[in-house]
């Protein structure tokens, strides 16, 4: 078995064997899609979104999924591999810690691809909300916005001197990119101000919905992310220390 | 044929040097011990030794290589346990064992070490669950999984109890024993004392001496001290003419004779040509605490 498979493996295992993650980023989204889309007036239109509500809202639970593992499981296991001396005692091994890390992103990111792959699925299927009617486009902000915010959680776990500061510093994050994603309080209640900030909070919520169920992905966010994206992640490649 | 040297390693920290002049050479198959207190240089030096540091100065070869620009070679030669580095809480332990076997081309077989240093029932227990003797067996069973010709061991036995200790130490001879090379770093001298073959001793970034234990302990002046009760009296000169005798004191009753070498079977020889018992008879061996004080000038705890 090659080195990278057998790292995949482990990891994979200990992200399973970790009930929070699974149940928040994976699991909870649907639920909570479940539960709303269970009360009939909520599956029909509503004037002043001109949508159903689910259709409206599910967009931004999907957000739970990217920001829980790109922002709390990503940075907290980062930074406590690094507290630990995880990453130290695979440096004294042929692997390089870089591949732990690479392994542990690719981990949390396919976990994310496939929770928002769940949610529209469920949301297409059970609940009556449309397909992504711009495929492409939907395809595209979801990758981009999920990359965004990923690159935020390496910045998170490059600076975080420990653990429970990373924790820290991820909880305020993904708290204030829900607040923006609309997942507290629906983008319709929020000030205009705030829901114009949100569309370029990354994942970039709005462009996501656009592309869902509107008419189609803004590239002025689609480039903001992918910025975001690089710029971040370079700051993380720069900043980040092994010990 | 040295296995590891290092001439002149010189590493500094921002503004703070770890290791000024380091030089040493381990032979194949010896355990060889890197002593000195806490802060004395000896990670520093095992670390540059492993490749984990990139030394400002000096040179170092472990099997021919150079640890910094044969770095991969190097990984796959040299087995090594740092201190303070641990696995992700819910790893198993088997799973860990095989995870780290997959990094080598000719791995040990992951059973056989985890029996070896058994660890056989506990298999499937978590990492988080071990205690620290499991962790710490668990730690040299990672490090010799692939093979290595060389190992390092950084502060094994810190946090141990004396049992687990002593458990450890029959452990690193086994390793010896299978033909590794192992450089043990730590700061307990009874360790050193008891398990080495050579030790280095580190005092502020400078090796102090490099002997053996006993050289270190035989090489104090006036290091072994005799007490008994004479059954009769004797003149001093039957003693002190004698080359391994240093000096005769007499306290009350007793006499107490300083000096080295074989100096029990010396003096007691002497004493029995003379028809001289010696009543209650003690023989206090210096320990290599004590040549540390002797060499650096101050106790360990200091």
């Amino acid at each position: 078995m090659s080195t990278l498979s057998a790292l995949s493996k482990a990891e994979t295992r200990l992200f399973l064997r970790d009930p929070v993650s699974v149940v928040v980023a994976v699991l909870l989204p649907t639920l909570i899609l479940a539960g709303l889309g269970a009360v009939p007036a909520l599956r029909e239109p509503f004037p002043e979104i001109g949508m159903a509500f689910v259709a409206y809202f599910a967009p931004s639970l999907l957000v739970i999924s990217i920001v829980q593992l790109g922002l709390q499981t990503l940075p907290t296991s980062l930074a406590t591999y690094r507290e630990r001396g995880v990453l130290r005692r695979y440096s004294a091994t042929p692997v390089s810690p870089l591949a732990v890390l690479m392994v542990q992103l690719l981990v949390n990111l396919v976990t994310a691809l496939l929770a928002v792959a769940l949610l529209v699925a469920v949301a297409v299927l059970g609940f009556g909300v449309p397909a992504p009617q711009h495929p492409l486009d939907f395809a595209l902000a979801a990758l981009l916005g999920t990359s965004a915010v990923f690159s935020l959680g390496l910045l998170i776990a490059a600076v975080a001197p420990r653990a429970r500061t990373a924790g820290g510093i991820g909880a305020l994050a993904f708290m204030v990119t829900l607040f923006f994603a609309g997942t507290y309080l629906p983008n319709f209640l929020l000030p205009d101000a705030v829901q114009r900030i949100g569309a370029f909070i990354p994942p970039g919520v709005s462009t996501i919905k656009d592309s869902w169920v509107g008419t189609g992905a803004d590239p002025l966010v689609l480039v903001v992310m992918a910025v975001t994206t690089v710029g971040a992640s370079a700051l993380a490649a720069r900043l980040f220390r092994w010990e | 044929m040295p296995v590891i040297e290092v001439d002149k390693l010189h590493k500094r920290y921002r503004g703070h040097v770890a290791v000024q002049d380091v030089s040493f050479g381990v032979d194949e198959g010896e355990i060889f011990g890197i002593c000195g207190r806490n802060g004395a240089g000896k990670t520093t030096t095992v670390e540059c030794v492993g490749g984990l540091r990139v030394p400002d100065g000096g040179s170092i070869s472990v099997l021919g290589l150079d640890p910094v620009r044969d770095r991969a070679a190097l990984r796959r030669a040299v087995g090594i346990q740092l201190q303070a580095s641990e696995l992700p809480d819910r790893m198993r332990v088997q799973e860990a064992v095989e995870l780290f076997a997959s990094f080598y081309a000719h791995p040990a077989d992951p059973d056989e070490l985890i029996e070896r240093w058994g660890l056989g029932g506990k298999r499937t227990a978590a990492f988080g669950r071990l205690s620290g003797g499991q962790k710490q067996r668990l730690s040299i069973v990672l490090a010799l999984v692939g093979n290595p010709r060389v190992a390092i061991l950084d502060e094994l036995t810190t946090g141990l109890d004396p049992q687990a200790r002593r458990d450890t130490w029959s452990a690193i001879e086994q390793i010896r024993d299978s033909g590794v090379t192992v450089v043990l770093v730590t700061h307990f001298m009874e360790e050193a004392e008891r398990l080495c073959d050579r030790i280095a001793l580190i005092d502020d970034g400078r090796v102090v001496a490099v002997d053996t234990p006993d050289g270190f302990v035989s090489g104090l002046p006036g290091g072994q001290r005799l007490r008994f009760r004479p059954s009769a009296e004797f003149p001093d000169a039957l003693l002190t003419d004698l080359p391994e005798v240093h000096a005769v004191r007499r306290k009350a009753q007793t006499v107490e004779v300083t000096g080295r070498g074989d100096l029990l079977q010396a003096v007691t020889s002497a004493l029995a040509v003379h028809r001289v018992m010696p009543v209650d008879l003690r023989l206090d061996q210096p320990t290599l605490d004590d040549a540390f004080v002797a060499l650096t000038g101050r106790p360990q705890g200091e």
